[in-house]
């Protein structure tokens, strides 16, 4: 079973954002949605969360997602956006307890033990007990990125997605994310998350989802589809590949931008 | 937990009852709280023979109580709809006066006041607010999303253009009494609330009130926006316009009895934030009983301090609310 993504299309005011993309999202795998800026990223993680209408069809574990209760997939699957704030007086277990949101009855006035537990669980899996207690405000950026990770993992999801959760992490905190979805994935999660960084989504995807104007451009394992020639045509560079020989992935090595007229990017 | 619960609920409605005794007692008649206790009891029937005077009766029943309970009321509404519309609109500077709410609805009932629909004056109002309100949105959306600096701005633009509209329609048709009358209220004063002003308020909240505190968890989820608050299975849209609506409705309201008491959905609600915290089923029901309160002693200290003339609590809440929202904007001075 895994997430499975036929002939989706999502236009805005009659302009294509995204033109008959279909995939899939091996189960208990990282896949990683990788593509230049205005590719489609966000709007087909949106179109997954139903947040934007589209057709085709998107099906995961057996549900149809678009046509699912918005709770019901609300505990199906679960978004981490990019490094998002808030100027509320929250801590970080009010944060977390978010999580519970789509379980919890009409009038519940607290959590209850049961989802206590789920937020203890979601704090200690992602290292942010000793947090608990503070406002979140006060946290770090990584520290904030992982307390939305727990908020996330506290929604008890099938399917995780993340929209560059990265984007603004130092490198010590973005090597510990993707290790922490490591470790999620490699115990059932499936797992979608939109990357800028290339070589981190060589380095730690199994999957990779490459998307261009708005259409799938390359599909498959790292190796397989990171080429010079998709990099020259995807993101307009000259690359060279070379492997990493402590692991065996790829590493891009970037030369220079090509001129707008040489690249050679798909319609 | 390291924000700590500094109020608590019984402590405001013993703190909110003894207020509502002690502000009857106040006045140029003196009153004690023995005579208001057996006032009350003689009108819900509990005392058959009232030892008290008809006279001391009367100011107590006709004049300080109904008054008292419209301020109460008031405070209340005013502090939720400012509380759901910071929430709502991630606007820590939301409020139904900088927004031009006030100002909507203070046009809306003079206008149906001078078409001689005195008893639809609270609908009026209600439209007035809602059609302000709307305008808002749009004009913030308009500037290319609504952050905070342009949800104020856009509500400057429409309180000016409301309150010229309304200034106009007194100019021409108001004369001598009633045009000073038509300005205290505007200022906003509680001043003449009779029993039909404070069952209005309280249908008012009885109305709304289920919808926003059965959406109390709802606001919390918007904590950090509308995708994330999408993403926790929330029908943003839906909520947004249901919510909206009610603070319209709620503010409508208010103002028709109270005309544009500002600030109160600015103080009350961060007052009380910096106190319990944000999570809204805590909130909500705090702020409101806060926010009674407050209105009840501004409004007292309104009828009393230069007794025997009355000032509009609308001053006396600007004069605690704009340094409030001074703080505020430097508070939040990164995103606004």
């Amino acid at each position: 079973m895994s997430l499975s993504v036929t002939a989706l299309s999502v236009a805005k005011s009659s302009t294509a954002i995204l033109s008959d993309v279909g995939f899939s999202a091996p189960a208990g795998r990282i896949t990683g949605l990788i593509g230049p800026n205005g590719a489609g990223k966000s709007t087909l993680l949106s179109a997954l969360l139903g947040l934007v209408p589209a057709q085709g069809s998107i099906a995961f574990e057996g549900n149809d997602l678009p046509r699912m209760r918005r709770r019901d997939r609300a505990r199906l699957l679960a978004l981490v956006e990019q490094s998002t704030a808030t100027e509320e007086r929250l801590s970080v277990h009010d944060v977390v307890a978010l999580g519970r949101i789509p379980y919890e009855a009409a009038w519940q006035a607290e959590p209850n033990p049961e989802d206590e537990a789920i937020i203890d669980q979601a704090l200690a899996d992602t290292g942010t007990t000793g947090f608990a207690a503070r406002r979140f405000t006060t946290l770090s950026g990584g520290e904030q990125q992982r307390v939305h990770v727990a908020r996330a993992l506290a929604q008890q999801p099938r399917l995780l997605l993340l929209d560059e959760p990265t984007s603004h992490l130092d490198i010590r905190a973005q090597l510990q994310l993707l290790a922490l979805l490591r470790q999620k994935a490699g115990a059932g999660m499936t797992i979608l998350v939109a990357l800028h960084d290339l070589n981190l989504a060589a380095r730690f995807c199994d999957h990779l989802v490459v998307l261009a104007n708005g259409r799938l451009a390359a599909q498959g394992s790292p190796a397989e589809i990171l080429t010079p020639e998709l990099l020259r045509s995807v993101y307009g560079v000259s690359a060279r590949l070379v492997s990493d020989t402590a692991n065996g992935c790829p590493l891009i090595v970037y030369d220079e931008a090509i001129a707008e007229g040489d690249a050679q990017i798909p319609d | 937990m390291t924000i700590t619960h500094r109020l608590s609920l019984p402590a405001l409605a013993v703190l909110l009852i003894a207020s509502a005794v002690a502000a009857v007692t106040f006045g140029p008649a003196d009153i004690t709280p023995g005579e208001v206790w057996s006032v009350i009891a003689h009108h819900l029937g509990i005392l058959p023979e009232s030892p008290v005077s008809r006279l001391r009766d009367a100011i107590v029943w006709e004049l300080r109580l109904p008054r008292v309970l419209t301020a109460l009321g008031v405070g209340a509404g005013l502090a939720l709809s400012g509380a759901v519309m910071q929430a709502l609109t991630r606007n820590p500077l939301a409020d139904p006066f900088l927004l031009g709410l006030s100002s909507g609805a203070a046009l809306g009932a003079v206008s149906f006041l001078l078409l001689g629909l005195t008893l639809l004056m609270p609908l009026g109002a209600f439209f007035g607010s809602l059609g302000a309100l709307a305008l808002a949105l749009l004009i913030a959306q308009l500037l290319g999303g609504a952050t905070p600096s342009r949800a104020i701005l856009a509500g400057i633009c429409i309180a000016a253009l409301a309150s010229a509209a309304t200034s106009f329609l007194i100019f021409w048709s108001a004369t001598g009494d009633s045009y000073r009358e038509i300005l205290s209220w505007l200022m906003g004063s509680l001043s003449g609330s009779i029993w039909s002003d404070a069952g209005l308020v309280y249908l008012a909240l009885a109305a709304c009130l289920p919808i926003i505190l059965a959406n109390g968890r709802a606001l919390d989820a918007f904590a950090f926006g509308d995708t994330a608050a999408a993403s926790l299975g929330i029908d943003v849209p839906r909520l947004r316009w249901t919510l909206l609506g009610a603070t319209a409705l709620l503010t409508g309201i208010m103002v028709a009895i109270g005309g544009a008491i500002g600030f109160v959905g600015l103080v009350v609600p961060h007052a009380v934030r910096l106190a319990v915290g944000s999570a809204h089923r805590k909130l909500l029901p705090h702020l409101m009983l806060a926010g009674a309160i407050f209105m009840l002693w501004t409004d007292t200290a309104a009828r009393t301090l230069f007794d025997p003339r009355e000032l509009p609590v609308g001053i006396i809440t600007a004069l605690i609310g704009a340094p409030v929202f001074l703080a505020v904007l430097l508070r939040y001075r990164r995103i606004t």
